[in-house]
């Protein structure tokens, strides 16, 4: 192929025994904008890392431009053309906008003078061809989001960037900004630049893209020209009618076939089987709302016994929900209602208080204290109830300790081993067991299973089962879909800081994806169970 | 258990003990080292007088090391204990000059020491603002407001307040066990009260110990408290050594304590070390100026010696964290 920018081919990568990427191949052709897709966890981060040289794949081939690269390192991706746009622009905040574009595009020399109208020039030149509104002198930490993503922008074509990746870029602009954004983007596929666009907004990919390709469990799955489905439109139609977007593009059976595509496999049955009935409501939220994080007009029952996974994609509000139970960024709008009488929840202590337990996702890297002793680690939380009198009893401690460790079965050499000398699954646990020893009425868990390795994953699910069956509400959070469909009695959906479907358990993976993403036509269908 | 896994196990558990305070030990280890040299070279260091008075002039010190090890394993600095010690000590000289007895004098400089801390703790853990700043502010603050109030006067204390109206011997064995009671006790309590847990857990990692139940802003501001109460004691520990009270006094104390708290094996990223290194710390760098004199060498030699000392240590503790991590 003539204009094929970028051609990866059977891409493989492993970070010890995970297997990220297994085979995946993915081309670019110079002016267009090619669409990646995949629910988290599905490789996409991995596979942008390889493209920009961050990571080296253990197998495959990458060709740019035609050429056959070997090693592929962020320097030499830099000077290949090849250009990253993050959703957090990487800029200098106290500098301006031309010292920013300067700093990126000009050579090193440490003590050379710098040429100020040189650089201005330069700067307002890139951004007048992008059509940006931005002053070179602006300081950018005046700018907002979009403008400050423009500006990197004008630093990537200023390098000559022939590949931009744009990973999600419209996470946190409003719809305005979106619409400025799109028209540099076409600008971009105009001028023969290849954009991949990462995104989970549906409607921007087909508004956008030529071609879009599903990553699945690290695999490429299936890579389609955009439109109606059967009828492909060579990429420079595309352009027209990507610009009168109405309804003779109708996205419905589209949408629907790249759910799927997302989606796509059946729910193993390793989960272990639901084994009680739920029981009486033990937490009732009416209408609960939280400006400070975004959480908005949440209804919801949690009963006892029962496993209600909380799904969504990332920055659906679902940890900010979480947050609100546990006191840690307090409710302003509406009701908490536990076990019957109505609370207010302002502190972690208050949270405590009323049996609330949270057991915080593991990537942020605060479930446990690394440099402390696992049994202090342990003790942390019932702190008042083990030690009454404010003195430590030791005894006690390790009693309950080893208790612990045996009972979820810790692997540790013994109850003194700092936290930091624990494995990703066993800390988890650690985490878990502080709250289990507060005998908590309603569990939260945030990500319970992230980054933890098969077996233990596999365990702390039986854990999750063992409580609901003793009575204990537990609310899950979590972005693995086999596990939401797995783990739940029933799941509830959120997307944009709010509950948008609430599904039972052993739904449809289809669905759930569907209201995590917002298709509206699947969550009003299943809003009323 | 066979009785060789028994032995493994012990000699495992005894290694991992020793690994786990290697830092305090090898300061130890210093020390006695130039104990030693010390006893071979220049016997006349052991004698019990100079000694004693070494001792007790080093025990206010020892007062707000501790409080200091206590800052800093929370993963604060304070710098402000030099004034604070400074307005503590005149007033308990204005306050004891004006015929108030001693028994009423030592709470007052406690409690005005309290009040230093409290305003630092609140807007440390209030406000949020960054300790070295803040203090860096209150130390500038409280020695000028002393500057202004005093002119440079001494205060001159009347008698019964020099030794407690005790014989200087009585006395000096008095501060001496004070320090010492207090190390034994804040070493006990730092360990076994739930307080002394939360201080290391905050310094640690203060957002885990917030999601864990603890508050972290509150230990903050106690810490500080603590501290500001310590230096009211340690003031007082200083200002009955002598007839007179200098305006200009615990300048350069705060970097006394804080060089005592680094060397001793506290991590200055907070929520690692113990009460029992710092006062192996303060004594390693206590002994530096004598030793120097026994030995005949130049006192110009004993700050480089004090300097040297402390890098090593923040060199090892670098060292050490850095592989760690890996």
């Amino acid at each position: 192929m003539i204009d094929s920018l970028l051609q990866l081919t059977s891409v493989t990568k492993s970070f010890g025994a995970v297997r990220a990427l297994k085979g995946v191949s993915f081309d670019l052709r110079a002016g267009e904008v090619h669409a990646l897709l995949g629910e988290n966890g599905a490789g996409k981060s991995t596979l942008i890392k390889v493209i920009t040289g961050a990571h080296q794949p253990d197998g495959g081939t990458i060709d740019i431009n035609g050429q056959r690269v070997a090693h592929l390192t962020p320097a030499a991706a830099h000077k290949l053309g090849i250009a990253c746009i993050y959703q957090q622009p990487a800029l200098f905040p106290d500098l301006t906008v031309a010292e920013n574009i300067g700093v990126r595009l000009e050579k090193v020399r440490s003590f050379a003078r710098v040429d100020w109208p040189s650089r201005r020039a330069r700067a307002a030149q890139l951004l007048q061809r992008i059509g940006a509104k931005v002053s070179p002198d602006a300081e950018v930490r005046s700018l907002s989001m979009p403008e400050q993503q423009l500006v990197e922008i004008a630093c990537a074509l200023g390098a000559g960037a022939r590949i931009v990746i744009m990973d999600e870029p419209t996470a946190s602009l409003t719809q305005k900004e979106v619409e400025l954004l799109f028209a540099v983007v076409r600008e971009l596929r105009a001028s023969g630049v290849g954009v991949i666009y990462i995104s989970h907004r549906l409607e921007e990919i087909f508004a956008l893209a030529d071609r879009v390709t599903v990553l699945r469990d690290g695999e490429s799955v299936r890579t389609r020209k955009v439109g109606r489905a059967g009828c492909p439109q060579p990429a420079a139609a595309r352009v027209d009618a990507s610009e009168r977007r109405g309804e003779d593009t109708a996205p419905y059976l589209t949408e629907s076939e790249l759910i799927k595509l997302m989606v796509g496999r059946e729910v193993s049955s390793i989960f272990p089987p639901a084994e009680s009935e739920p029981g009486d409501v033990v937490l009732s939220l009416k209408n609960l709302g939280c400006t400070a994080n975004g959480v908005k007009n949440i209804t919801l029952d949690v009963h006892a016994g029962e496993v209600l996974g909380l799904a969504g994609l990332v920055g659906a509000g679902r940890t900010e929900l979480a947050r609100v139970l546990f006191g840690l960024t307090p409710a302003d709008a509406g009701e908490i209602i536990l076990n019957g009488q109505r609370v207010t929840i302002t502190s972690p202590q208050e949270a405590v208080a009323h049996g609330i337990a949270y057991v915080p996702e593991d990537r942020r890297r605060h479930g446990v204290i690394l440099e402390m002793p696992i049994s202090h680690n342990l003790t942390m939380a019932i702190h008042n109830r083990l030690f009454p009198g404010a003195w430590l009893r030791f005894g006690a401690e390790r009693t309950l300790a080893l208790d612990s460790i045996r009972d979820l079965d810790v692997r540790t050499s013994c109850p003194e081993a700092p936290g930091g000398s624990l494995s990703g699954g066993n800390q988890q646990k650690v985490s878990l067991a502080r709250w289990l020893a507060t005998k908590p009425k309603l569990l939260i868990l945030d990500e319970p299973t992230q980054g933890v390795d098969v077996g233990a994953k596999s365990e702390i699910h039986k854990i999750i089962r063992r409580l609901a069956a003793e009575g204990m509400a537990v609310l899950m959070i979590s972005s693995d879909l086999p596990e939401v469909l797995g783990m739940s009695d029933r799941i509830a959906v959120m997307r944009g800081g709010t509950i948008t479907a609430m599904l039972p358990g052993k739904s449809d993976a289809h669905d759930v994806m569907a209201a995590a993403l917002g298709n509206s036509a699947v969550a009003a269908d299943v809003r009323r169970l | 258990m066979s009785r060789k896994e028994n032995q493994s196990f012990l000699t495992s558990a005894a290694t991992s003990a020793t690994r786990r305070h290697f830092r305090e030990l090898s300061v130890a280890a210093a020390l006695a080292l130039v104990l030693l040299v010390l006893a071979v070279v220049a016997p006349a260091f052991f004698q019990p007088q100079p000694l004693l008075s070494l001792l007790t002039r080093e025990a206010p010190t020892l007062v707000v090391a501790c409080g200091m090890a206590l800052i800093i394993i929370s993963r604060q600095i304070d710098i402000s204990v030099g004034s604070q010690f400074a307005v503590c000590s005149v007033a308990a000289g204005l306050l004891a000059a004006s015929k108030l007895p001693l028994a009423l004098v030592l709470p007052a400089s406690v409690a005005l020491g309290a009040a230093m801390g409290a305003i630092n703790g609140a807007l440390i853990a209030g406000l949020r603002l960054p300790s070295i700043v803040v203090t860096l502010a209150t130390m500038v603050t409280w020695r000028e407001a002393l500057r202004w109030q005093q002119q440079g006067a001494f205060v001159n204390l009347p008698d019964g307040v020099q030794w407690f109206g005790l014989s200087q011997l009585a006395g000096q064995w008095a501060l001496i066990a004070v320090a010492l009671s207090l190390l034994v006790a804040l070493a006990f309590a730092t360990k076994h009260l739930a307080a002394g847990r939360f201080i290391y857990a905050v310094g640690s990692d203060a957002e885990a110990a917030r999601l864990a139940g603890i508050r972290p802003q509150l230990t903050t501001f106690g810490v500080f408290v603590f501290m500001g109460a310590l230096t009211g004691l340690a003031a007082m520990m200083n200002v009955v050594q002598s007839p007179q009270v200098d305006p200009k006094s615990g300048t350069g104390l705060e970097l006394k304590a804080i060089a005592a708290v680094v060397v001793g094996g506290v991590a200055i990223s907070g929520g690692r070390g113990n009460l029992w290194g710092v006062f192996a710390g303060l004594l390693l760098l206590a002994c530096i100026t004598p030793a120097l004199t026994h030995l005949h060498v130049e006192a110009y030699w004993e700050k480089a010696i004090q300097g040297a000392i402390i890098l090593l240590a923040v060199v090892a503790d670098g060292v050490r964290t850095r592989k760690e991590r890996n």
